[in-house]
């Protein structure tokens, strides 16, 4: 034999899955909510997504260069931040909070960490909770061309005007860029899900625990309407499939997911109900983003066979 | 209760049509042939002839070195060349007896027995005596395995007929060619646990072999065949009894522990070539295969041969191969240098011409937990490897480290392609070695 065999441990070969087609199925999973934000509210939406996606994949680039470091993964799971921070903005803010997002997002919550899959919490829900703390009325006023100001949740918590929700199902409400459309978002799910991307175990448990979170507390009882109101209104939707299911910031035990799941759900209904905010998404999911150590630390799954007994192996 | 199957695992390309169809063909071996003093698991074979030395097929040339050892038998006849050090499969230099062979093939005499009339005792020492180890890969001696402390609790005796690893079709071979000394060979170690049924789990890809054996035991009160849920690791050890019987094992307890026997189709084989017939362990059966091979086929081979011969044999090489395994792509031994025996555990050789593994860079953990949900052994693999890396042998060991059974699925499925396996395997081998040197 000519050439030298290459020699390595078990196991030998490879699935045919890598991250960079994960992030680019999460990517394309956005397309839809993206592409009805953008038709919803028009060009300054449009104009918000590019520069907020190309400031995100710019800073990680120069990250990486200051500090010369190699990446070797491409621009799907640069841009994946970018995209998901972008739908989680007011439609007509201001290009440059996109900007200072995208660099907060990027910087300060992902690469000073450590880079992809280091980050203690989601980018772009970093990025959005500091955007609204120090932008408040930015990041609050919803009001556009199409929509007063009121968003389908804020209607539903004051009492006054009126929402249907068949347009909330639809998504032609106020609200950020992303999060109006359930049928979009779902659209986006259902494809994630169907490629295993994601499971269910995360999404199910926060909108189960959620809606028992409301029929316990909200007064209202066993309010149909109500209920699907606040499961389509806000950022519920998107925050369960797209961000609450987050690899890196969630646990990696199955039994820490459901436990996530629930904590995000129970966080969530007390924000919306008894929060001065008629939202509370953003704040449930980094919340939980922090308890993840903590939740896989006592969700550690029993190894096969332990606890038996028998004869020590000779 | 039976599952039929277990939590995680994964379904690698199986490759086996390649060679599944091509009936045993026995090689036979030219030039010397090499017999490592250590093909199992426990102490190294003694050698009992000396350079120089006549030796006939058959006759044993190595005796075991102790309870957990067993004997080694020449396959040729000729003479010893040398004994001294060889390489083998693992890339281990191993003490070998080197016999050239004289082409003569002039062969003992053996004592046939019937099994019926034999006694527990002198099954086992028959057993013992014919250098019988698992065939399977791990080469615990069987003549052990079948002597655990209380006989009577022995519920099941599973033949594993699994064969779960990518491209082996070893044992399917064996199987559809012979069966009947698959079925006897069981019924033989049936006879040493009176409180035992005799499963034959074999996994639903091979319907032709399930319903071949259905009917060869349909008349058999003690045997039955199972149709396991295809999906690797079905054959590993601890797996394959959970989803027979529903019993969880750890990794410091035996199949025993269990009330089961485990022992592989090709060992069973023996067992019955070595009880019945006299005939001590010689021959297996190795698949060459692979996409490098001109004929991917299954050979009837004496142990000892070299491998050089089996790819000789398969037509040689149709491309260059990046990669040979000896074994299955999932648990096999990549090798550095054909020129080395076959063993007694040797199930296969494996030509790649495309190598996965250096074909791909490791990216960083995105924690996706693939890992945690192929994981049969039910550990969170990514961590563990950021343990083994950092070398914290103590929070390895507190989060089950060492309930690893090496099988690879967290490293086959891992998008990140990390090593996470391998990083395992390597702590666990760490730990292990403190272990004892603590003794």
């Amino acid at each position: 034999m000519a050439s030298i065999l290459k020699v390595s441990s078990n196991p030998h070969i490879r699935s045919k899955a890598s991250t960079e087609r994960i992030m680019q199925y999460v990517v394309i999973a956005l397309l839809p909510a993206t592409l009805f934000g953008i038709f919803n509210f028009g060009l300054n939406a449009l104009l918000l997504v590019l520069v907020t996606v190309a400031t995100t994949v710019l800073t990680e680039y120069i990250y990486d260069r200051c500090m010369k470091k190699k990446n070797s993964i491409g621009d799907f799971s640069r841009s994946f931040s970018g995209l998901l921070l972008a739908l989680n903005l007011p439609p007509k803010a201001p290009l440059w909070i996109g900007i200072i997002g995208g660099v907060f997002a990027i910087v300060v919550v992902k690469m000073l960490f450590g880079g992809l899959g280091q980050n203690f919490m989601n980018p772009a829900l970093g990025a959005r909770c500091f955007l609204m703390i120090s932008f408040t009325s930015i990041m609050t006023n919803f009001e556009c061309d199409a929509y007063t100001g009121a968003t389908p949740l804020a209607v539903l918590k004051s009492g006054e005007g009126a929402v249907k929700l068949s347009d909330m199902i639809i998504g032609s409400t106020a609200g950020t860029i992303g999060e109006t459309s359930v049928i979009a978002i779902l659209l986006g799910a259902a494809f994630l899900l169907i490629t295993g991307v994601i499971d269910l175990k995360v999404p199910c448990s926060y909108i189960v625990s959620f809606v028992v979170f409301l029929l316990l507390f909200s007064g209202k009882g066993f309010d149909i309407e109500y209920i699907a109101m606040q499961l389509a209104g806000g950022g519920l939707m998107l925050g369960a499939f797209f961000m609450a299911t987050d690899y890196v910031t969630r646990p990696i035990t199955k039994n820490g997911q459901y436990v996530f799941g629930i904590f995000l759900g129970i966080m969530t209904g007390i924000f919306r109900l008894f929060g001065p905010s008629a939202e509370g998404v953003s704040y449930a999911i980094i919340l939980g983003n922090l308890l993840v150590p903590l939740i896989e630390r006592f969700t550690k799954p029993t190894a096969f066979g332990k606890g038996k007994k028998g004869g020590a192996r000779a | 209760m039976a599952r039929l199957t277990f939590r995680g695992g994964v379904h690698p390309y199986d490759g086996k049509d390649l060679s599944k169809d091509k009936p045993m063909k026995t090689i036979i071996p030219k030039g010397d042939m090499v017999y490592p003093l250590s093909q199992h698991i426990g102490a190294p074979a003694v050698p009992m002839v000396k350079k120089g030395d006549r030796v006939l097929v058959g006759q044993k040339i190595a005796d075991a070195g102790g309870f957990v050892s067993a004997p080694i038998y020449a396959t040729v006849s000729g003479t010893v060349k040398a004994i001294g050090p060889r390489r083998v499969v693992t890339g281990d230099m191993v003490n070998s007896i080197i016999v050239d062979n004289d082409g003569l093939f002039e062969e003992v005499e053996y004592t046939s027995h019937n099994p019926e009339k034999l006694e527990k005792k002198e099954i086992i020492e028959l057993i013992k005596e014919a250098g019988v180890v698992g065939m399977g890969g791990a080469g615990f001696p069987t003549h052990v395995k079948l002597s655990p402390k209380e006989p009577e609790k022995i519920t099941y005796v599973i033949a594993n007929c699994a064969e779960c690893e990518p491209y082996l079709t070893s044992d399917y071979r064996r199987m559809i060619e012979e069966p009947q000394k698959l079925v006897d060979g069981l019924k033989i170690i049936l006879r040493l646990f009176d409180n035992a049924q005799g499963v034959l789990a074999i996994e639903d890809n091979k319907p032709d072999c399930i319903e071949l054996l259905s009917g060869l035991v349909a008349n058999e009160e003690r045997i039955t065949v199972k149709a396991l849920k295809t999906k690797y690791p079905q054959g590993a050890e601890r797996q394959l009894i959970y989803a027979v019987t529903g019993r969880e094992i750890n990794s410091s307890m035996l199949p025993a522990d269990a009330g089961c026997v485990v022992d592989n189709v090709d060992t069973i084989v023996a067992v019955y070539h070595a009880v019945a017939e006299g005939k001590p362990l010689m021959n297996r059966i190795v698949t060459v295969t692979g996409d490098a091979v001109n004929e991917p086929r299954n050979f009837y081979v004496k142990i000892g041969m070299n491998y050089n011969d089996l790819i000789e044999e398969a037509g040689g090489f149709k491309t260059e191969p990046q990669k040979v395994i000896s074994g299955g792509p999932m648990m096999g031994f990549a090798l550095f240098d054909l020129n080395v025996p076959t063993t007694k555990t040797a199930s296969a050789l494996l030509c790649l011409t495309k190598d996965e593994v250096s074909e791909t860079e490791e990216g960083p953990c995105i924690n996706c937990g693939r890992c945690v949900e192929v994981c049969p052994g039910r550990v969170v693999p990514s961590r563990l490897a950021d343990m083994a890396r950092r070398h914290d042998e103590e929070a390895f060991v507190a989060n089950d480290g060492m309930e690893c059974c090496e099988c690879g699925c967290c490293s086959y499925i891992c998008p990140a392609k990390r090593q996470l396996t391998q990083s395992i395997k390597s702590m666990r081998k760490t730990v292990l070695n403190n272990r004892k040197n603590k003794k």
